[in-house]
């Protein structure tokens, strides 16, 4: 409990559990375990922590702890500090049964580690093999050690106590099971993490693989700066949202739409389109539209301004979606247009107007243009 | 407007760009050192004592944070000027609250990065388009009651300025829009920049506490 045994068994190499057991049996003799233990506590200090040994033990180990037990029980009982013969018996053997059946060797830690991963195992199938003796010997003394202490008990048998009987079951049932569950549960801990963790890294590897790496590919093949340059910005965005991308609240959110909208822009034409969005908001027929409509006016920029960087800001508001499309390229005079150019009055302000909202053109020739979509958000 | 020469200082745990950086800013500034890890940052700044420092907000061991908390102290003249690949405003805000007079990312034109360097050197905020973004996200949505509203909010006028920015103006051009002096215009960003670091609004106390800033 506060390390006394682990300390003494680190001392001795020998299982933890061993020393426990001798604890317990000595705690069921006259009560000396507990005062051990509490001496132990007492004048015990923290072991230096070096290098953690995997506790080997022999059975000639056990059996020395054994002896020592009972050189101590002997003496004990001699001495008039005794709960009975019974109760010390049927302990001592249901203890030595444990013991038996869960120090480990080091063959059996490693077969124990592999078996447990599997969940459905039972203590029969883990303790296979050459070990498997060792089990049925131990159960057989924790067994009968439970049935000395059943039978001994006369007075408990005239009273027919049920409880007692089952209380005893369990004791034993949990002696011979008990630290095969709590390594079980241990080492089940133990895989999960490490499973996640491999299961990570792995997905991390895939997707580099298919987008970074890919791209590293292309961008060795690309005949020219410009190309380049594009590649390396798509494999840039899209390697942000991946490495930054916040859970997409609901279906497809504003935020993202309009991100996805100027990277297939990016790609296509072969320019830089520099977005900051504030605010974020679900994405219905109305929103779509206006992502297409600053679709089309940074495709318009891509194509007839004459410079390779365009600036996106979309700003959501409570009251209304505010979106700006903007260059600084070659500009045009706006009333100039001819009016076959649908791309405007369709694609922009056409689709604006019938979802409810607006769109401003302002252009000033040589120095830009800017588009101003606005949206009102329908009132809740 | 670069003959003054300024003292810069690089900070970037990444060689490449490093020295691509040296390669487009040794003409116009006088590098006094360079550092890739935090703590040879700290050890050479205060050992060069230089008029900037260009510090990568991404770095083990605490990143660039890290660098302007342990300077600030011995070194209170040496200004900062943010620069990385990362959008994430956690880790901007945070170096920011830190002390840093701006941000930038590294996609930046070396002709800006020069001018930024130059106005962070005339103790003027830096604030790029995508900083401009973080800081309305920050302060959008009214907070009542507001515990400081000189600090925890903006001014219609400096949200203004701010999404100018945001659109991709430059300062200069946000003047002539406002009708307002170039002056004027950084006073609204140093403004900005000040409540940036000094509102205990919650979501930039959020995006701080993330970093384990406070």
């Amino acid at each position: 409990m506060a390390g006394v045994a682990g300390g003494i068994a680190e001392r001795l190499g020998i299982d933890p559990i061993v020393i426990r057991l001798a604890f317990i049996v000595l705690a069921f003799a006259g009560g000396l375990g507990v005062v051990a233990y509490l001496v132990g506590w007492l004048i015990g200090s923290e072991p230096a922590e070096d290098e953690p040994r995997v506790p080997s033990t022999s059975l000639r180990q056990i059996v020395a702890v054994a002896l020592v037990v009972s050189g101590l029980l002997l003496l004990l009982r001699s001495a008039g500090v005794w709960f009975g013969d019974a109760v010390v018996w049927s302990v001592g053997l249901a203890a030595f049964g444990s013991t038996v059946i869960w120090t480990r060797t080091g063959v059996g830690r490693t077969q124990f580690a592999r078996l447990t991963s599997r969940l459905q195992r039972t203590p029969a199938d883990i303790v296979s093999g050459r070990s498997k003796g060792r089990f049925i010997a131990g159960t057989l003394l924790v067994v009968a050690g439970m049935a000395i202490l059943l039978g001994a008990h006369t007075s408990f048998k005239t009273i027919g106590n049920v409880g007692f009987a089952v209380l005893v079951t369990a004791v034993g049932v949990g002696l011979a099971l008990g630290p095969w569950i709590y390594e079980l549960v241990r080492q089940l801990g133990d895989e999960r993490r490490e499973r996640i963790r491999s299961e990570e890294r792995a997905e991390v590897a895939a997707h580099l693989h298919d987008s970074v790496l890919q791209t590293l590919a292309m961008i060795q093949r690309a005949p020219s700066t410009e190309e380049m340059t594009t590649l390396a910005r798509a494999q840039e965005r899209e390697l942000r949202s991946w490495l930054y991308g916040r859970a997409p609240a609901g279906d497809a959110d504003f935020r993202e739409s309009l991100d996805a909208m100027a990277a297939r822009i990016e790609q296509g034409h072969r320019v830089a389109i520099e977005t900051v969005i504030v605010g974020d908001a679900p994405v219905d027929e109305r929103a779509r539209a206006l992502i297409d409509a600053a679709g089309e006016a940074a495709t318009n920029a891509a194509k007839h301004s004459g410079v390779r960087t365009i600036s996106i800001y979309a700003e959501v508001a409570r009251d209304a979606i505010d979106v700006y499309v903007r260059d600084e390229g070659k500009g045009f005079d706006v009333g100039d247009q001819a009016p076959d150019r649908r791309g405007i009055s369709e694609s922009i302000v056409g689709r604006m107007v019938r979802n409810g909202g607006s769109a401003t053109i302002s252009s000033t020739p040589q120095e830009g243009t800017e588009v101003h979509l606005i949206l009102p958000r329908r009132p809740l | 407007m670069t003959d003054q020469r300024i003292r810069v200082f690089l900070v970037d745990d990444h060689r490449l760009f490093l020295s691509g950086v040296r390669s487009e800013l040794g003409a116009r500034f006088e590098l006094v050192g360079e550092a890739g890890s935090v703590s040879d940052a700290i050890a050479g700044i205060v050992a060069s004592n230089p008029d900037v420092v260009l510090l990568d907000v991404h770095m083990p061991d605490g990143g660039g944070a890290a660098v302007i908390g342990a300077v600030a102290k011995n070194r209170p003249d040496v200004r900062f000027l943010a620069l990385s690949v990362s959008d994430a405003a956690e880790d901007v805000i945070a170096v920011i609250r830190a002390g840093a007079r701006g941000y930038v990312t590294k996609s930046i034109s070396p002709d800006d990065l020069a001018n930024a360097i130059v106005r962070v050197h005339g103790g003027d905020a830096v604030f790029s388009p995508r900083l401009a973004g973080f800081v309305l996200d920050a302060f959008s949505g009214e907070i009542e009651p507001a515990p400081d509203p000189e600090l925890d909010q903006l001014t219609p006028r400096e949200a203004e300025v701010l999404r100018y920015i945001a659109r991709g103006y430059a300062y200069k051009q946000v003047a002539r829009q406002l009708n307002i002096s170039n002056k004027t215009v950084e006073t609204h960003v140093s403004s900005v920049l000040r409540k940036l670091q000094l509102s205990s609004r919650h979501e930039l106390t959020r995006w701080a506490a993330d970093r384990r800033l406070i």
